[in-house]
């Protein structure tokens, strides 16, 4: 494995590009509030009027999750061999092509090691601009050698969840991943080091039900929506509306599905605090040799 | 001729029209009218003059029919077939076979924090004398009944009594054998509210590392993750007209095609069949099934079940429980690997 460093700076742009192809305000879909384009970034793309959580990119992420924005970057080079020659009103080799341009990324996962408040980590950060952040085998791969890589190392890793779930395209190949990543999970936890799962907007279908809601936390931003299946399934097999907030955040929390919901302000801090908790060093008569 | 040439015009705009949602009656009738004109054809060959048109216009009809036959092999049909066979009304169930290949079924019920799930049966019972624990799937026959299991679709309670049924096995260093026949995870209201995703995201992460040894059996429907929460195993067996996929075909073409009459199509696509699966190196066997599908003979199904069963429990018994939960944890690890480009 080849590591290299990534400057400041260099990686923070597509956030920002995102919301420029909308000119240089936003609507808020929950306020309507019309917002200064920059104002919104500030906030770290949170309205500042109303709070909802903008989405935001896998870099953008980082940026907000590392200190310096600086970090390593791994496995930033497996690309889908589309095993399955997967070809419905388009080729799976094209959309992979595309969501490859828009997003400058191989596919949808970003494994990064950097620090969070001076305290080393391994990140994993999903795009959900890359075919809806849906895990094929190379996300599968990714995840688990950033959870391999914790495990072996006996550092805390963070999963930050952005996806529709399972990568249709790859058949069963992409279901295969959950038993892979929730099986590394297994190592990790019995190696005692810390997982912290972030369920950030969306997180449905085999990414919640795998290492999404498997973290030693788990922590939801703001009005995220969480669940197993989409709510368009759900209306359909019980044939009624869905009620006000079901499947969000604040449901999750409340039928104790969730640790914490935390402010995107917070969310550093919250993990922070949390991997000091976790941290073995600090433990009396337990061996943590690294 | 002008006949014949106008039934094998219907057929194939038939088959251009909605082919892929053609289910198995109309299939029957289509293989039906193709050996009609097939018939038809072969006795104008015989009676046809040797004029030079005529034999042109007979090869012609030949090259259309062959067409269409390949058509009605290639494998979306073949896909769809299997699905039909896998959900076929007559398939047995779990009751069906642990009636035939078990003794002394005593079941265990509730997941003891919220209801008992009748959509997953779990309990104990004796596999050619030994003791052993099983957990699968239930579908149902009558409507009643059939309301009753929830069409096999468990809500998270279901996926916590399986779990605690395997732990039960665990501790008492029993083999488990889990039989998998759902459509998937049910996506109700209540499911969601009671963690589906979490019930089904631990069972991933606990059977990997249960020190008993375990089989699986696809034995219908492998229906996504509602059917892998209870699959990660030391063997993990397809019976032949058993289909796994990682959503329903429908759902996918509904999805994919924006159109739920492509779902042959898209269960071609998807690859769901014991073959395909045994190629992606996703599964470690296939269990054949008697001519026709195992609903043809319930009896002569549950005996080739059976003998795959204790092959494969006796070859896991042969090395140490530890050898063998790494080999399984290494199988889940490197399986599935389609990508390029290490860094
Ligand atoms: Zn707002």
């Amino acid at each position: 494995m080849t590591w290299f460093k990534r400057q400041a700076g260099e990686l923070d742009t597509s956030g920002e590009r995102k919301v420029r192809t909308e000119g240089l305000w936003v609507k808020c879909d929950t306020c309507r509030q019309i917002i200064w384009k920059k104002d919104l970034e500030e906030n770290l793309n949170v309205c500042p009027k109303c709070d909802r959580h903008f989405r935001i990119d896998a870099r953008t992420r980082l940026a907000q999750l590392l200190d310096d924005n600086e970090y390593e970057v791994s496995d930033s080079n497996l690309t889908s061999t589309d095993p399955l020659k997967f070809v419905d009103l388009k080729a799976y080799s094209a959309r992979l092509k595309q969501a490859q341009a828009d997003t400058g990324l191989k596919d949808a996962v970003i494994n990064a090691r950097g620090r969070l408040n001076g305290r080393t980590v391994v990140v994993s950060s999903m795009e959900y601009a890359f075919i809806g952040g849906s895990m094929g085998a190379v996300v599968g791969e990714a995840i688990t050698r950033a959870i391999e890589q914790a495990t072996e190392t006996r550092v805390p890793i963070v999963i930050v969840s952005a996806s529709g779930g399972a990568r249709m395209m790859e058949g069963v190949i992409s279901l295969m991943q959950l038993a892979k990543i929730s099986a590394a999970l297994a190592c990790l936890d019995e190696a005692r080091v810390p997982f912290i799962s972030i369920l950030t907007d969306p997180t449905t279908g085999g990414v919640t039900a795998s290492f999404a809601m498997l973290g030693d936390l788990n922590i939801a931003e703001p009005g995220a929506l969480i669940g197993f299946a989409g709510p368009r399934v759900i209306e359909q097999t019980i044939r009624q509306k869905l009620p006000q907030g079901f499947q969000r955040s604040e449901f999750l929390l409340e039928h104790g599905m969730l640790d914490a919901v935390v402010h995107r302000r917070q969310l550093k801090s919250y993990i922070s605090r949390a991997l000091e908790f976790m941290d073995q060093s600090s433990v009396v008569g337990r061996q943590t040799s690294a | 001729m002008a006949g014949t040439e106008l039934l094998l015009s219907m057929v194939e705009a038939r088959l251009a029209r909605n082919g892929d949602g053609s289910n198995m009656e109309s299939r029957d009738k289509t293989h039906q009218e193709l050996e009609k004109i097939e018939k038809q054809v072969a006795r104008m060959q015989q009676a046809a003059a040797p004029d030079e048109n005529t034999q042109r216009e007979i090869r012609l009809l030949n090259d259309r029919l062959q067409a269409l036959r390949k058509d009605m092999s290639s494998s979306h049909y073949k896909a769809w077939e299997k699905t039909e066979l896998a959900r076929h009304p007559q398939r047995p169930y779990l009751l069906d076979y642990i009636e035939r290949i078990f003794t002394d079924w005593s079941e265990i019920h509730g997941d003891r924090g919220f209801a008992d799930d009748p959509a997953i049966i779990g309990g104990m019972a004796r596999f050619h004398g030994e003791e052993v624990m099983i957990v699968g799937h239930q579908k149902a026959r009558d409507t009643k009944q059939k309301v009753y299991r929830n069409f096999g679709m468990p809500n998270p309670e279901g996926y916590r009594k399986a779990m605690r049924v395997m732990k039960i096995a665990e501790k008492f260093g029993r083999p488990l054998f889990s039989f998998v026949d759902t459509p998937g995870a049910y996506p109700g209201l209540g499911a969601e509210e009671r963690g589906q995703a979490e019930a089904i995201a631990h069972n991933l992460r606990e059977m990997a590392r249960l020190q008993i040894p375990i089989v699986t059996t696809i034995t219908g429907e492998g229906g996504s993750g509602g059917a892998l929460a209870i699959a990660i195993a030391d063997r993990v067996l397809m019976m032949e007209n058993s289909i796994y996929s990682v959503i329903s075909p429908e759902g996918c073409a509904s999805i994919m095609w924006r159109d739920p009459t492509k779902k042959a199509l898209a269960a071609q696509a998807m690859r769901i069949t014991a073959e395909d699966l045994k190629e992606l190196g996703c599964i470690d066997g296939i269990v054949p099934e008697p001519e026709g599908g195992a609903h043809v003979d319930h009896e002569a199904a549950a005996a080739l079940l059976d003998s795959s069963l204790q092959k494969h429990l006796a070859e896991l018994k042969k090395g140490t429980i530890k050898e063998m939960v790494g080999t399984r944890y290494t199988k889940f690890r490197n399986m599935a690997q389609f990508f390029t480009g290490e860094d």
